[in-house]
């Protein structure tokens, strides 16, 4: 397998690196294996479920599906780039004061689908909400409160940017 | 000495957000499924493809021969190192590999180990395991007639205390058969003025936890230690034992959060497996699951319950007859004690003199059944609080009224003889029918979106007897740990634990730090099932305060410090020691009593506490389509004084939602034994737009006597009353009556097809 390894170059939180990955690794695996970044972490395998949600150019994708050889020259972002300087973004302050999860498996996942939508839409109402984070499964049932922190970290990262 | 004058106000009772909060929202938590150890090995499973046979041959060859792969194996080398490869918490009937047969599609069958998963997986298809088909058993009912025996022999563990009696027996399905006499049911039914009898049914669904089944084992020489997604790290400490004939101590089971429990990573699951495979490797392994391979692990119990009931000319129900049927699958995981201790409210929250109860515990060839939130409760109510709400209806009473005359109230006696206290059934029910403005006229619709409404209420005993231990440790600066084996997979456990110590204590909550679960330093629990931890746990950690407590309060007297003193704990420690040094230890030990039911299922003692619930529910129906949507969901609760009120409210929400999709669209579908939807692509589950638009989460105001700070358990309660409070309403909107889960839109366009007198055919 050893003769079909390629190098990469991107931007990870930042940074530029450069990882040798085989074809068939998919990006949650590399992110795992090379650079122990546990946040995007696998589910369902399946892409439906939004555990292993990464910003691509700043776009959601499901890290378990894409291949790890298509983030060349692109742009990745993962939760641990959020609260990087060890102040927590507004939106995972949102989530703790909402309550907006329990057991916190799927919890990246919706942290960084609710980062995608405010860079996108300041102030979205509950149907944009809902219809954003439709691919994210929550088997807890904590969609109320994370409905509730989404709208929270709305106010919170408006509140930031004026203030 | 008098006790400390409050400096931090009171931690029972505040809102307070999870401690490990800030581990979660940054990606930071720590999970089975995610560890990696130096060395490890992965492990990928071939698993059965026929669902009852005997093994011909399994030729590992070519799975050897490919480049990467460590090993291929099978129960012949596991009984190299584990003779008797059997567990389970119930019987030991569980194999770690497959031996001579197959009991179920999905059994593991052989193992290979590589350090790339991908190399450990593809060989696992090149192995060539050859069956000698056997007739198999899938239906609970029909498994009780015998006529195809899933075990030759039955094998009983013993383990529970109240489950002495179980002894193996031969020729039969039946794993355990609780059966309860109170009264007489047959002269009730004699005097009846109505008797009613129904069927319900409900199907195989799974727990679905987003964090699959995932243990690392590393075995030495000298002991093993294991790293597991395990919601009893005592149990598997005790089981993995018991496998090698070691002393607990040699064996340490450490367990990080778990990405979802539910009841699924109970007692002992992937460990085993783990264990003989590191064993066999000489290196650590790691078994980590699929989301597909959950289908084969361990689901709720399909049942089956014909419920009848005789009521007298004023409406008074005298007697009730309930006969049960708990698919268990292929192995009995706690399938047994499951059927006795939900038998003892088979018969629902109501006041009736004349009760008989049969709860059988059935083999099958299917996926094993176990634990999944309510322990069999969710599918009692099912059929209880439906044949209730029929008979109301049919005796053209009113649903709430009906209930209220016959519903069981504090001081008397609950189906097993005991006499019930601090149960808060009536309350419950009236909040549930004062947010759905239950007196006032309710606008039912016209033309083809129909509406309705419905209730139902529930109580369950809690589990008992078990046994929870809690260790707190003041270090000398006056800082505070708890040591203590309750698994937090969500519910927030550690959060309120380390609120009860900071009551104590006088200290804020947020200041206690809660020990991970390891069983070389966190002591004994029982396991974190049946909504237990927060009242026993809570019990232990309660007493390992106070003693802690009162041994500060023994060293300022030691010290000379006056009455009343506030003198920082470090100071006191640096006095004593003349530097920071020392510890002061608490320990606490909590067993509720508990009288074990006797021939006649009757004890006056049969539970420390009892669960109250109900759910309310307003819906519609479109009548073209069958399609049902629940515009309001209405939990209330009985849960004492709550904790933490707001970990309370999300607990609530969360269970009645992972109801709704038991409720409205999740099974498991089963083919000649081969599950057919085994991915989350074909089997659906709650997602954010199934939320319905209106939730309310309530919990009444009440106290639990004998509960630590006045509390008891939450996790399960609001999945009791979810799926017959919407049958209920289905009815209450079209007339039309569904006796098995889930409703989907074809049943209740059947079913309004069936009332229109021209039922449809089965294509």
């Amino acid at each position: 397998m050893s003769s079909s390894v390629r190098t990469i170059n991107f931007t990870l939180n930042g940074r530029s690196v450069s990882v040798n990955v085989q074809p068939h690794h998919n990006v949650v695996e590399m992110l795992q294996a090379q650079f122990a970044l546990f946040g995007a972490r696998e589910s369902c395998g399946q892409g439906l479920c939004g555990c292993c949600t990464v910003l691509v150019d700043g776009r959601p994708l499901s890290g378990c599906l894409y291949l790890a050889v298509f983030l060349d020259g692109s742009e990745v972002v993962t939760v641990e780039s959020l609260a990087s300087t060890g102040k927590l973004d507004p939106v995972q302050q949102a989530f703790i004061e909402c309550g907006a999860f329990q057991c916190g498996y799927c919890t990246p996942g919706f942290v960084l689908m609710t980062k995608a939508l405010l860079e996108q839409t300041s102030d979205p109402d509950d149907e944009q909400i809902r219809d954003h984070l439709s691919g994210n499964l929550c088997r807890c049932g904590a969609y109320p409160e994370i409905v509730n922190a989404v709208k929270l970290a709305a106010r919170k990262s408006k509140a930031g940017s004026t203030g | 000495m008098q006790a400390i004058k409050p400096q931090v106000g009171h931690q029972v009772g505040r809102s307070l957000p999870r401690l490990e909060a800030r581990e979660k929202v940054t990606g930071r938590a720590e999970y089975t499924h995610l560890m990696q150890l130096p060395g490890m090995l992965q492990a990928k499973v071939l698993r059965s493809t026929v669902a009852h046979g005997r093994i011909k041959s399994i030729d590992t060859t070519d799975a050897k021969k490919i480049p990467g792969v460590f090993g291929v194996y099978t129960s012949d080398d596991i009984q190299t190192v584990i003779p008797d490869p059997y567990y389970g918490p119930a019987f030991h009937d569980q194999p770690i590999l497959a031996i001579g047969k197959v009991h179920f599609v999905g059994e593991p069958v052989a193992a290979v180990l590589a350090a790339d998963p991908h190399i450990a997986e593809q060989a696992t298809q090149r192995i060539i395991a050859e069956y000698e088909e056997l007739p198999a058993i899938f239906d609970e009912v029909e498994a009780a007639e015998n006529k195809v025996l899933v075990h030759e022999e039955l094998k009983p563990a013993g383990t529970f205390a109240d489950l002495k009696h179980l002894k193996g027996r031969k020729g039969t399905n039946i794993a355990l058969d609780f059966r309860l006499r109170r009264g007489d049911v047959d002269k009730g039914f004699a005097s009846a003025a109505h008797v009613f009898e129904h069927t319900f049914r409900t199907q195989k669904v799974l727990h679905l936890a987003l964090e699959p089944y995932a243990s690392i084992a590393d075995y030495r020489e000298d002991g093993v230690t294991i790293y597991s997604g395990a919601q009893s790290p005592s149990f598997v400490r005790t089981e993995i034992a018991r496998l090698l004939s070691w002393p607990e101590n040699r064996v340490r089971v450490k367990v990080p959060y778990l990405g979802g429990g539910y009841g699924g990573k109970l007692y002992i699951k992937m460990e085993a497996l783990a264990v003989a495979l590191s064993m066999l490797a000489r290196r650590p392994v790691k078994v980590a699951l699929t989301m597909e391979e959950q289908f084969y692990t361990i689901t709720k119990h399909p049942s089956t319950f014909r419920i009848k009931s005789g009521i007298d000319k004023d409406g008074k129900i005298i007697a009730r007859k309930c006969e049960v049927w708990w698919n268990g699958g292929a192995y009995a995981d706690v399938g047994p004690r499951l059927t006795q201790k939900s038998g003892f409210t088979a018969s629902g929250p109501y006041d009736i003199d004349n009760v008989s109860i049969d709860s059988y515990a059935l083999y099958t060839n299917l996926t094993p059944a176990g634990a999944l939130r309510g322990f069999g409760i969710p599918q009692l109510v099912w059929a209880y609080e439906s044949h209730t709400d029929m008979i109301a209806r049919a005796l053209k009473r009113d649903p709430v009224d009906f209930r209220k005359q016959n519903l069981l109230r504090d001081g008397r006696p609950q189906a097993t003889g005991t006499i019930l206290k601090n149960a808060a059934i009536e309350k419950v029910l009236d909040r549930i029918a004062e947010q759905l403005n239950w007196k006032k006229p309710f606008d039912r619709g016209q033309g083809v979106v129909r509406r309705g409404r419905g209730l139902a209420v529930a109580l369950k005993a809690v589990i008992s007897p078990t046994t929870s231990v809690a260790v707190v440790n003041i270090a000398a600066d006056g800082s505070a740990t708890l040591y203590c084996s309750t698994v937090d997979m969500g519910q927030g456990s550690d959060t309120a634990m380390a609120q009860m110590v900071g009551e104590v204590l006088d200290m804020p909550a947020e200041s206690v730090r809660v020990v991970p679960r390891d069983t070389d330093v966190t002591p004994y629990d029982m396991g974190t099932l049946g909504s237990r931890s927060l009242f026993h746990m809570g019990h232990a950690v309660r007493l390992a305060a106070e003693e802690a407590r009162d041994k500060i309060a023994a060293l300022r007297r030691e010290l000379g410090e006056p009455e009343g003193s506030n003198t920082p704990l470090g100071d006191l420690f640096r006095k004593k020691y003349g530097m920071q040094a020392g510890n002061i230890v608490g320990t606490g030990i909590y067993k509720p009593d508990y009288i074990p039911p006797d021939s006649s299922g009757l004890t006056t003692n049969a539970t420390p506490f009892w669960m109250v619930a109900g759910s309310g529910v307003e819906l519609e129906v479109d009548t073209e389509t069958g399609h049902v949507r629940v515009i309001r969901l209405i939990n209330v609760a009985d849960v004492g004084k709550p904790i933490n009120p707001k970990i309370v409210e999300t607990q609530l929400s969360g269970a009645s939602l992972m109801q709704l999709g038991f409720s409205m669209f999740e099974k498991m579908h089963v083919d000649g034994g081969q599950i057919t939807n085994a991915s989350l692509a074909d089997y659906k589950i709650p997602a954010i737009h199934d939320v319905p638009p209106v939730m309310e989460n309530i919990t009444v105001d009440a106290v639990q006597d004998n509960g630590p700070f006045g509390a008891k358990g939450v996790g399960e309660l609001a999945t009791f009353g979810v799926s017959p409070a919407i049958a209920n309403a289905i009815d209450d909107a079209i007339g039309v009556r569904l006796t098995e889960l889930p409703i989907t839109a074809e049943l209740v366009l059947r079913g309004l097809y069936v009332k229109d007198n021209r039922p449809l055919g089965d294509d």
